[in-house]
This record gives structure tokens, C-alpha cells and sequence, in this order.
């Protein structure tokens, strides 16, 4: 996990010093641990030490039966739960060969954007605040609160939801839904002009994004970054785009990119990003098809309540499920999906039983903090906070 | 040996000469080989626009032998594909060439594999304990590995 580094060998002129950030500094964003390097104010070298947050949950899949390894999926990413949901479930449902009816896909999506706009609310408002600008943090969270309202309304849980199932959805929409989204989503531009306002022409965030935080993107691509780091170099790498899932090929939207490459053009597409997805779930909400949430799959999905206590079928099917869990035929699937931080994948093998063989989570959050040394190294450390904060790292999903 | 259905893949043809075998399961691109030409497989992608490797893994299959199949996935950003490489190796001596030489974001991967499960690749700039703390012993995500660890057992109390 650590590395020691070595600093003789030195000239006597030079007078390096080592600076431990973290794991608990408050601009790392949970518990990373970066070894700095320094002279004078320049950073030397920079080592990341993760792991902190490491809790097994890989191995625990593997304890566990397939539809429990759903709540496990809720906490590698605490700001993305629902794509994590999603992901697992549409890794399952390929092995499955199961068809998803048209309302749980399209419920999918606009959850699923409203994820992202969650998790870049809470990204702009803790970067902002680590820049210096405390404004916008009051109000990012204001409408972060009205978003985990929301979730609560659906899933009686504001983080970890376990919405999206092995099969559809956990429950049928809740009544007065469209009303609670749409009131949000009419107010959510306005919203994000505010924000904008106080940041767009704010000279010292101008001062502290613009022009920091270079990587050549071929660099970029090589060391693993993904998601709207890669996107503000100017590759239109989306998954929702290249590999369309859930039905995104039916939505009208754009992917923003930039090419300036800078901590300034990350937070302009994600706040360009956050518009697309407003869109999206006005789209998605306009053409909400009819129909059940539930694929029609007695032997994975648990029946109703109610049918469970009056159908003898029904009744037996639950006990199956419940007990020795559904089994999977084997196979091996590498499912990816858009998650707000970039490339989410989960890489699931069955061997035909009811339980996991393997469950790999490619997590954005690994990736891009492995360009942290390429980015941050020979520049001055006032800029690593920027940078860092750029990434938009989330360490459950790094250490998993 | 390449399978009759994946001639026509240009992917696969490719690397016809170092495929042990492979398949389109899901419609996803799996080729095995041996771990030997890994490297060889690697550079050969590399120079077909696969700008990068998206994840290194390995799915253990104790108690079968070989038991860790060592997997590699790759992304053509440009041309919009994705290739699966698989390695079998023993669990006798687990060992494989580093792809860091071909990609640097190997690194992480890979001191992530040989931390979880004990996979040494050579010629890896810095395999150390990455998730672990630096004093664990044993590798966790191997299946011989009790779900509650060593120590502490709920069969002892």
C-alpha cells in the first residue's frame, strides 16, 4: 500500500519535503492519502495511497445469492447508487437472456439521470468549496436535497436505494411521482444559471481552473481516465452513446465535450452535462410508456405481496427465491454503462448456480485517480487541490 | 486453433497465430491464449487502435487446475469495440508477463490482482499491497479464502 520514499541522495541546496495529505484532509474527498513531494512549493512527486476504504465487497459477492449482491452494488459508489443498480442488473439480466419491459427501462433512465445530477451537484458544490467559493455549496445541496427526496418517495431510502432489481424494479412508481419530478425540473435551470452566475465570471475561480491541470489526451487514455475528464480533452467517449443500454438510443441528447483540456473545461461539461440531463428526463417523462416494471420471469422476480398470500404458484416461486435464491446459466458478461465519473463496468461470471463465481467492478474513481501523479506532479500545490477536485473521485468506488 | 466463426472477425484474425480459442458469447469478443503471448497480443492490439485497457482481472476456478484465469480487457475508443483477453494459469507458480510495459494503466490493475489474489506479474515497476494494508498475509479474493478471513471466525464463538 505504501511506498517509502527514499529521500537521500539529495544535494544540499535542495531541501525536499514530504507533506502526508490526508486520509483525512478535507479536500480529498474521503479517506485518500497522497504523499507529497515538495520543494519549495512545487510538488516533486506525488504518491497515492488507497485502500482505506477497501471493505471486500468483490468477496462478498461471492458469498451472497445473485438479487442480494444488489445491496452490496448501493455502496461502491454512495453518489451513483442507482447506476450501480443498474449496471449489476443489466450484467444478470444478459446472462439471464431477459427482456426488460419498456416503463422499467425508460423509469431506468430518468433515474438514472437523476443520479447524475445528484452526484455533479455535490461534485460542484465540494470543488467550489475547496476552491474557496462556499456559496455554491449551500446552494448545490439545496436542490441535491429535493433530488434525495425523490428517491426517498420511490425507494423509502435517500442513498442506498436498491431500486433498480434483477428484472425491472423493485416497486411499482409511486403515486404523485410526475408531479414531485416535474416541480424539480422546473425550477432545476434556473438553478443551474445561479450557479453558473456565481462561478462564470468569478476571476478567482477563473484565476485557479483555467489552464490547469494539462494532460496530452493521448496520456489520458493510456493511464485509464474516463468520463467527463476524457470528454473535456475532446474525445465524445460516452457509453450512453457508443453502447446504448436501457434505451438511451431512443433519447435526444447531446454529449458535451470541450478541448481545452483544463480544470475549467471539466466543470464546464459537467455542467453542460447536467443540462443534457435535465432533458433527458423531461424526455423521459413526456414519453413514459405504459405498462407492468417487472419482467414477466416468475422464477427471479418475487411476485406480489398479494398474490404471494392468495396463489399457490405464486407462493412457491417466493419460496424458491427466497431460499436458495435463482440460479444463472453460466457465462461470462462485461457490462458497461455511463456512471457519472466516467466508465462503470462490472465484469459478472456465472458458473450455473445461485450464486456469483466472480463480480469485478471497473470503477471510474480507480481509473482516474491513477493519472493523479501524471497531473499533479512539477506543478504547485495550490493546483493539486483543483486538480484533485476535478477528477471527482469518490474513494468507496476506488477501494471498493 | 481459432473457431470457424470468428474468420471473419478482424479482431480475431489478427491474432490467429497466438489464439488458442475463443468465442462471441453475448456478443462480446473473448480470445484465450497462452499466457507466454500475452505481451505479443497486446502490442499487436495496440497498434490496431485499441488506445486502452479498461480493467485486469482474474476470476479464480479452485478448485480447478489451472485455477486463475487471468482477464484482460481492451477498449478501441476509435472504432467503438471491446476485446476480451483470457490466460490460464496454475496455481502452482502464478505468474505473468506485466502489461505495463504496453499499458501504463495497467499498474493499478495489476497491483490490485496480485494483491487480492496473489497473481505475480514480472517486470512490474512497483507490485505492492494496494487495497490491503502492507502487513496482510494472503491474498483475500482467492475462493480458499474463508468470506470472514482467518482471525476472526463466527464458527469459534
Amino acid at each position: 500500500m505504501t511506498e517509502t520514499l527514499t529521500t537521500t541522495e539529495k544535494p544540499a541546496h535542495t531541501r525536499r519535503m514530504i507533506l502526508n495529505m490526508g486520509p483525512q484532509h478535507p479536500s480529498t474527498h474521503g479517506v485518500l492519502r497522497v504523499l507529497l513531494e515538495l520543494e519549495g512549493e512545487t510538488v516533486m512527486k506525488c504518491t497515492p495511497d488507497i485502500g482505506f476504504l477497501h471493505t471486500g465487497i468483490e468477496k462478498q459477492c461471492e458469498a451472497l445469492n445473485w438479487q442480494q449482491v444488489i445491496t452490496l452494488t448501493d455502496r461502491v459508489d454512495y453518489l451513483a447508487n442507482l447506476s450501480n443498480n443498474l449496471c449489476y442488473s443489466l450484467a444478470v439480466e444478459k446472462l439471464l437472456e431477459m427482456e426488460i419491459p419498456p416503463k422499467a427501462q425508460w423509469m431506468r433512465v430518468l433515474l438514472c439521470e437523476l443520479t447524475r445530477i445528484n452526484s455533479h451537484l455535490v461534485w460542484l458544490g465540494t470543488h467550489a468549496l475547496d476552491i474557496g467559493a462556499m456559496t455554491v455549496f449551500f446552494l448545490c445541496f439545496r436542490e441535491r436535497e429535493d433530488i434525495l427526496r425523490i428517491f426517498e418517495m420511490f425507494s423509502g431510502q435517500r442513498l442506498m436505494t436498491s431500486y433498480i432489481r434483477v428484472g425491472g424494479l423493485a416497486l411499482d412508481p409511486p403515486r404523485g411521482w410526475e408531479k414531485r419530478v416535474k416541480t424539480f425540473m422546473d425550477t432545476l435551470p434556473s438553478r443551474v444559471d445561479e450557479y453558473e452566475s456565481l462561478l462564470n465570471t468569478n476571476p478567482i475561480w477563473l484565476k485557479r481552473t483555467k489552464g490547469v491541470g494539462l494532460l496530452p489526451v493521448e496520456e489520458m487514455l493510456e493511464i485509464g481516465m474516463t468520463g467527463p475528464c476524457i470528454r473535456a480533452a475532446g474525445i465524445p467517449m460516452d457509453a450512453r452513446k457508443m453502447m446504448p443500454y436501457s434505451s438511451y438510443d431512443k433519447f435526444n441528447f447531446d454529449v458535451p465535450t470541450s478541448t481545452d483540456n483544463d480544470v475549467y473545461a471539466r466543470y464546464a461539461v459537467r455542467v453542460a452535462e447536467i443540462r443534457e440531463s435535465i432533458k433527458i428526463v423531461n424526455q423521459a417523462m413526456a414519453g413514459m410508456p405504459e405498462g407492468p416494471v417487472q419482467a414477466a420471469a416468475p422464477h427471479v422476480v418475487l411476485p406480489d405481496r398479494e398474490k404471494m398470500k392468495t396463489q399457490m404458484e405464486s407462493l412457491i416461486y417466493h419460496f424458491k427465491i427466497v431460499t436458495e435464491g435463482f440460479s444463472v446459466p453460466a457465462g461470462e458478461v462485461f457490462q458497461v454503462i455511463e456512471s457519472p465519473r466516467g466508465e462503470l463496468a462490472y465484469y459478472v461470471v456465472s458458473d450455473g448456480t445461485a450464486k456469483p463465481l466472480r463480480v469485478h467492478m471497473r470503477t471510474p474513481s480507480f481509473g482516474n485517480l491513477q493519472a493523479l501523479p501524471n497531473l499533479i506532479e512539477d506543478r504547485m500545490i495550490a493546483d493539486s487541490i483543483a486538480i484533485m477536485g476535478s477528477l471527482d473521485f469518490v474513494l468507496g468506488d476506488c477501494d471498493r | 486453433m481459432l473457431p470457424e466463426n470468428l474468420k471473419e472477425n478482424a479482431v480475431a484474425a489478427s491474432l490467429e497465430h497466438l489464439v488458442l480459442t475463443g468465442n462471441t458469447d453475448h456478443n462480446e469478443l473473448t480470445l484465450e491464449l497462452v499466457p507466454e503471448k500475452i505481451l505479443g497480443a497486446l502490442r499487436i492490439l495496440k497498434e490496431q487502435r485499441f488506445e486502452r485497457l479498461a480493467s485486469v482481472t482474474v476470476v479464480d476456478r479452485y478448485p480447478m487446475e489451472p485455477r486463475f484465469e487471468v482477464v484482460y480487457h481492451l477498449q478501441s475508443v476509435s472504432r467503438n469495440l471491446y476485446v476480451r483477453l483470457k490466460c490460464r494459469i496454475s496455481g502452482e507458480k502464478p505468474e505473468i508477463d506485466s502489461a505495463t510495459a504496453v499499458y501504463a494503466s495497467a499498474n493499478w490493475y495489476e497491483r490490485e490482482v496480485w494483491d487480492l489474489f496473489g497473481v505475480v506479474f514480472t517486470n512490474h515497476p512497483n507490485l505492492t499491497r494496494i487495497m490491503m494494508p502492507d502487513f496482510w498475509e494472503g491474498h483475500p479474493l482467492r475462493r480458499d479464502y474463508p468470506v470472514h478471513g482467518y482471525k476472526y471466525s463466527y464458527q469459534n464463538e
